[in-house]
């Protein structure tokens, strides 16, 4: 099916009335979640996951990626109003978005991000579209060496940019490897890290983890603090949100860079949207003629990363569906969410399910809209959702855990872990130990021990199968550098500083 | 001091992770007619958490966290996981009636009738989003 076919036919699905309203709920509900300090997609995406398998998966997909990308449209709303970032992605808008605002600027600011967003959303769609087919196709000629090597350079970048302390990253990744272990083994029916427990002879529910670490985890490293932010006010009207056309001729270039960076950014593996925001964003201030005012409220310091950070998502995508290999947290989960519906992503998904990959990608040209119109006009009305009192929000928080464990096992055993799950997130917070590599290791981990097996079967047990065949020896070789790049003071400093930088 | 920061006794806590993982998988087959067996992966990645989590406990450098606030935090995580023991003797309403009681009233230290409200409204609400309007069952 060539591009435009495919598109066409995405649209005919994406356009059905229900699967335009999963469409809003999900930008709409991504939003809010974006605005919500304390709550981002990965934990909001892991609580529904239970709930979406009620629902046609189409319009499931359309809905959590509805999550995915309306989250990062509302985080750049709480930075520039709160100089607190909604979500990870939007710390560095905080710098210039927060300081326009304080110059009674928050409108052009919020305007701004919200164009930025959608223009650098679609051209990741855009990208999402053109790259991920030919990429699918070229995968085909994979096997089990190939995905175990390339499971192993993706886990490897996830490891390398997850964290401060590149150990603890790996030993995150390796606890998510064992977690995986847990359970009967596939090949023998051995059980495996049992307890003796009829319950864990099934494993542990990935949702489980999901929603103990991200959720639960949040919720509980929230409450540390009992002090609420003060909002900055939002100028009501349209036209007191829109910027001028000078602040749009001055953005011109943080649009195009944000775009393809942000991209680009995207595709890698483990790099995730805070990198991408803060790529572009020293991007154009290293070219702008007034880098020195950057910080101090500068338009292009709010279009460039909230660009970049949108963009990505469609980058994101690509490796997600084409290879199977999620980048981040949020698209585990997504990955997860695909896997329990039935669904194998990998280079046969986009041939075997061409409807939901192309109507995956026109609602997002349709949800980009949506989320334009919300974020333009309808922004103070958002605000107000800043005012809701975490007194409230957070027993709801926990109240939807509950539920989103319970409802896909109907087994109390699995509140029992849940809890056990939220205090491993919250302690991992507390020791500077990144839950990325953890639910990438959870996920991943039976897929790559089934692909090292099968690959160990293939060459009777000898392992220069993986570093025999090309693609496998490039691919092993990859993450082997990537691991050692660490060791090169200068790289590494910069990696320390981009981590510092988004904590602070 | 180093043998009191937090690095220490968390690569403490997964150095014994590692030895569980290590001594479990020697006990089932490395190596089978087919291939490898199923103590062939949990085999090395043991021994991966081990030389990690020697490596934290040896030369980690203390994250310097912030531990003002976590007694507010466990003290949350510690309803909550009663919540979740009792849940089943009690039933969710009462159960999530009174973590939320708890959050709102002595988290937060809000009037108890407010306590009340929103203890009643969010149990309300659930009931009548999830059992009434979606069919899903709660605990």
């Amino acid at each position: 099916m060539d591009v435009a076919t495919g598109l066409l036919h995405g649209f005919a699905l994406a356009l059905q009335p229900l699967n335009l309203l999963w469409c809003f709920v999900g930008v709409l509900l991504g939003t809010i979640v974006g605005i919500l300090p304390g709550l981002g997609p990965p934990a909001t995406i892991a609580m529904l996951l239970p709930l979406t398998a009620l629902m046609n998966p189409a319009g499931a997909i359309i809905m959590l990626a509805g999550i995915y990308y309306g989250a990062k449209y509302g985080g750049s709303t709480t930075s520039i109003l709160l100089n607190v970032p909604g979500e990870s992605a939007s710390v560095v808008t905080c710098l210039d978005g927060y300081a326009m605002a304080r110059k009674g600027r928050a409108g052009p600011a919020l305007g701004i991000a919200a164009i930025a967003s959608f223009v650098a959303g679609t051209v990741g769609v855009l990208g999402l579209m053109l790259v991920a087919p030919p990429l699918a196709k070229l995968a085909l000629a994979f096997s089990s060496p190939e995905y175990f090597a390339l499971m192993s350079l993706g886990l490897a970048m996830v490891v390398l940019l997850a964290g401060r302390s590149m150990v603890k990253a790996l030993l995150a990744m390796l606890v998510g490897l064992w977690i995986a272990g847990i359970g009967t083994d596939v090949f023998t029916s051995q059980s495996r890290f049992t307890f003796g427990r009829m319950e864990l002879l099934s494993g542990i529910d990935f949702v489980v983890v999901a929603i103990g670490v991200f959720a639960l985890g949040e919720v509980l490293a929230n409450m540390e603090s009992r002090e609420e932010a003060q909002v900055l006010p939002v100028p009501k009207g349209l036209r007191n949100l829109l910027p001028t056309m000078q602040d749009l001729k001055d953005c011109r270039f943080a649009f195009a860079q944000g775009s393809v960076l942000g991209f680009l950014v995207g595709v890698l593996p483990g790099a995730g949207s805070t990198i991408a925001s803060f790529i572009s964003y020293g991007v154009e201030k290293a070219f702008s003629k007034r880098r020195h005012e950057f910080g101090t409220g500068v338009i292009e310091g709010v279009a460039a990363p909230e660009g970049a950070n949108n963009s990505e998502t469609g980058g994101a995508l690509v490796p997600l569906l084409t290879l199977g290999i999620p980048g981040s947290g949020t698209t585990a989960i997504l990955l997860a969410a695909l896997v329990l519906w039935g669904f194998k992503p990998g280079p046969l998904f986009i041939a075997e399910n061409p409807g939901m990959f192309w109507g995956l990608v026109a609602s997002m040209y349709i949800g980009n809209v949506m989320l334009l119109v919300l974020n333009l006009p309808l922004v103070p009305l958002f605000a107000q959702v800043l005012r809701t009192p975490i007194y409230v929000l957070y027993p709801l928080i926990i109240g939807i855990s509950f539920v989103g464990v319970y409802a896909g096992s109907g087994s109390l055993f699995d509140l029992y872990l849940l809890a056990g799950f939220g205090l491993l997130g919250y302690l991992m917070r507390k020791l500077d130990y990144p839950s990325a590599p953890l639910i990438l290791g959870l996920v991943l981990g039976g897929a790559m021990e089934r692909a090292l097996r099968q690959s160990l079967m293939m060459s009777e047990g000898s392992l220069s199968i993986l570093v025999s065949r090309p693609i496998s020896a490039v691919m092993l070789a990859l993450a082997l550098v990537v691991l050692m790049i660490p060791l090169f003071s200068r790289f590494n400093t910069w990696r320390l500083r981009a981590m510092e930088q988004e904590e602070s | 001091m180093r043998h009191r920061s937090p690095d220490f006794w968390s690569g403490l806590a997964l150095a014994a992770l590692g030895a569980y993982i290590v001594a479990q998988a020697r006990g089932w087959d490395y190596l089978t007619d087919d291939g490898p067996g199923p103590g062939f992966f949990p085999l090395w990645y043991g021994i991966a958490i081990l030389a990690c989590s020697a490596w934290l406990v040896a030369f980690g450098k203390s994250p310097n966290a912030d531990w003002r606030g976590t007694g507010r935090a466990l003290a949350t995580w510690a309803a909550v996981a009663l919540s979740v023991a009792v849940v089943k003797v009690v039933t969710f309403a009462v159960a999530f009636g009174a973590l939320s009681f708890f959050i709102v009233a002595v988290m937060y230290r809000r009037p108890p009738l407010v306590a009340a409200l929103v203890a009643i409204c969010t149990v309300a609400g659930f009931y009548l989003v999830f059992p009434f309007a979606l069919g899903v069952a709660l605990p």
